[in-house]
């Protein structure tokens, strides 16, 4: 973690209320993220997830703070960051091989109609679109829609992903498959992805590190849960893992009731230094922050009790 | 098949109503056989209103054979009151056709600018709720007096009364593209000028042609007019000129070909909004 490919320094969110006052979404906060890892933000609607999503993209600015990626502020969108959007926003006059093809010709404006497509034809193929590349999105369904979302993204060979609930509109088979994708593409490719979710399962199939976040306004990121489970997880059987439930149980708790009283009952809470929860893992200290860690250890099942 | 059958059901019923409406015109304007007994002399100079109980209104079977006349020699031009009836309506056309472009070319681009920038949106709207109730035809004088020249006026009142439409759906349509194909353009880092091409023109387009059609109707409406004020060729001239003939009939051919052009110059500005609309 000493790597920073991302770090998120004391932003904050603030918008001009009723009566000259200001409503704060949230404030100071503070996260970090390595390069090819991939991060769940999981929290009620209203803490300002997407917010954090949009100024990460650099749709939106933060009213305090700054973003640092790869070693440089950001100001204003780039290429380097690609959006897959909750609604897919593909454009409806443009086929799935037009709305690829926008998206390659943008990235790279010298190359030649053919070359064009050809690079996007190969992204269309990745998401398993091969043959659909004729059609509108009007005449594709909502998981097909979401694919094209997902080839236009990585068409651009981003330097990270981020996703505003990419799946939250489709039906659970569908969602599955494309977790599936999601997550062979992202480690085949090293891509660091970024994601907010509501699904918590899909957080521990997908990330490497979950970010909790309280209720707003005035959310705080509350803990950084690392998932315990192995890299090569598959989603059938994730249930199967010992701490599969000490980390779903840790995650559904935090939104039940931390994330309400989270803030009142914790008045040290260090915004620059979020705890760090490992699951399972007494005593190992990984160095958070650069700084000194604090650390909450769950203790996971005895293997016994699995068996 | 249930569509078919729909529609020839509607058509048929169609013709049955043509047939009525020309049957009952038929049987209200015919003679009623001799009214009054007068010399033959004094009954040939009275005419046949007279005599023979005719309405003066003329039945669809004189429209017809008058109709079939014009459309014989469409382009004739016997000096300037007696000109074939596709020359007048080409006139006319022609002059739609002129204040109409030049309308789209001012409203397209300054609808466009007017909806990307919320300021100028908001600058410009008390002049744009003033100027667009005014009825072109009011516009009439000061375009005489300051153009001088009645067929350019004409134009003029079309431009004007075209504008309003083009300029209204052009700026509604730019401001409510939808956020997200904006932020589409946004993190693809499509610049200014290319992202007002390839994103707000096709997302707008549909809106845009919708304005266009309402504006073709209404210049088709306002042409008739202004060309009665201003004379000398046209449709509307035709028809005032007509009705100092006290030609009924001319009249009446004038009226109907007026509505088969609106109804033409409509359905092509249809097409090209079908062209442009994309499914969701």
């Amino acid at each position: 973690m000493s790597d920073k490919f991302i770090s998120i320094e004391g932003i904050a969110k603030r918008y001009p209320g009723a009566g000259g006052a200001t409503t704060t979404i949230f404030e100071d906060l503070w996260l970090s993220m390595a390069r090819g890892e991939f991060a769940c933000v999981i929290g009620h609607s209203g803490c300002g997830k997407t917010t954090v999503l949009n100024i990460l993209a650099g749709l939106d600015a933060p009213s305090e703070g700054a973003v640092i990626v790869d070693g440089q502020a950001i100001s204003g969108t780039s290429l380097d960051r690609a959006v897959i959007f909750q609604s897919h926003a593909l454009l409806p006059w443009r086929t799935v091989l037009g709305n690829v093809a926008y998206a390659v010709s943008s990235k790279w404006r010298s190359w030649d109609r053919a070359k064009v497509r050809a690079h996007a034809q190969k992204f269309i193929d990745l998401v398993g679109l091969s043959g659909s590349e004729h059609k509108r999105p009007s005449e594709l369904s909502g998981g097909m829609k979401q694919r094209v979302g997902i080839a236009r993204a990585l068409s651009i060979t981003p330097k990270m992903m981020l996703m505003d609930e990419p799946f939250s509109a489709l039906d659970a088979l569908t969602r599955g498959t494309l977790q599936d994708e999601v997550r062979r593409i992202c480690l085949e490719t090293g891509q660091t992805a970024f994601m907010i979710t509501h699904d918590v399962d899909e957080a521990i199939y997908l990330a490497d590190k979950i970010f909790l976040m309280t209720n707003g306004p005035g959310a705080v990121l509350a803990e950084v849960v690392e998932n315990p489970l192995p890299r090569d997880r598959g989603r059938t059987d994730l249930h199967r893992h010992p701490l599969y439930y000490a980390l779903r149980n840790h995650i559904i708790d935090f939104l039940v009731t931390r994330s309400k009283t989270f803030v009142a009952e914790t008045p040290g809470h260090d915004p620059r230094n979020v705890p760090v929860v490992q699951i399972g893992k007494p005593g190992l200290s990984i160095a958070a922050n650069g700084e000194e860690q604090r650390q909450t250890w769950i203790p996971g099942p005895s293997p016994g009790l699995t068996a | 098949m249930n569509n078919t059958s729909l529609r020839v059901r509607a058509g048929l019923v169609s013709i049955v109503l043509l047939a009525a409406f020309l049957g009952i015109w038929h049987i209200a304007t015919r003679s009623t056989g001799t009214t009054t007994t007068m010399s033959p002399e004094y009954a040939k100079l009275m005419g046949l209103t007279a005599t023979q109980g005719k309405s003066a209104m003329p039945g669809p079977l004189d429209v017809g054979a008058k109709l079939w006349e014009h459309l014989k020699r469409p382009f004739y031009d016997n000096g300037p009151n007696d000109k074939g009836l596709g020359i007048q309506l080409g006139y006319s056309i022609a002059r739609v056709g002129t204040g109409y472009l030049l309308a789209v070319l001012v409203a397209i681009p300054l609808g466009f600018l007017i909806g990307m920038s919320p300021l100028l949106s908001k600058a410009l709207d008390p002049f744009i709720q003033v100027l667009k109730p005014i009825s072109p035809l009011a516009w009439m004088p000061l375009a005489l007096y300051t153009i001088k020249d009645s067929s350019v006026s004409a134009i003029f009142v079309i431009f004007i009364c075209s504008i309003w439409p083009m300029l209204l759906n052009t700026v509604f349509g730019v401001a409510s593209v939808r956020k997200e194909w904006i932020n589409v353009a946004r993190t693809l880092e499509v610049g200014t000028i290319r992202r007002a091409f390839t994103v707000i023109l096709p997302a707008a387009a549909p809106t845009i042609l919708t304005g266009m059609r309402i504006s073709i109707g209404i210049a088709w409406l306002v042409i008739v007019a202004a060309e009665m004020l201003v004379g000398g060729t046209g449709i509307g001239y035709f028809v005032w000129n007509e009705w100092n003939n006290l030609s009924i009939t001319n009249v009446i051919i004038a009226i109907l070909l007026i509505g088969v052009v609106g109804m033409l110059l409509d359905q092509i500005l249809a097409r090209f909004t079908r062209m442009v609309t994309f499914p969701e």
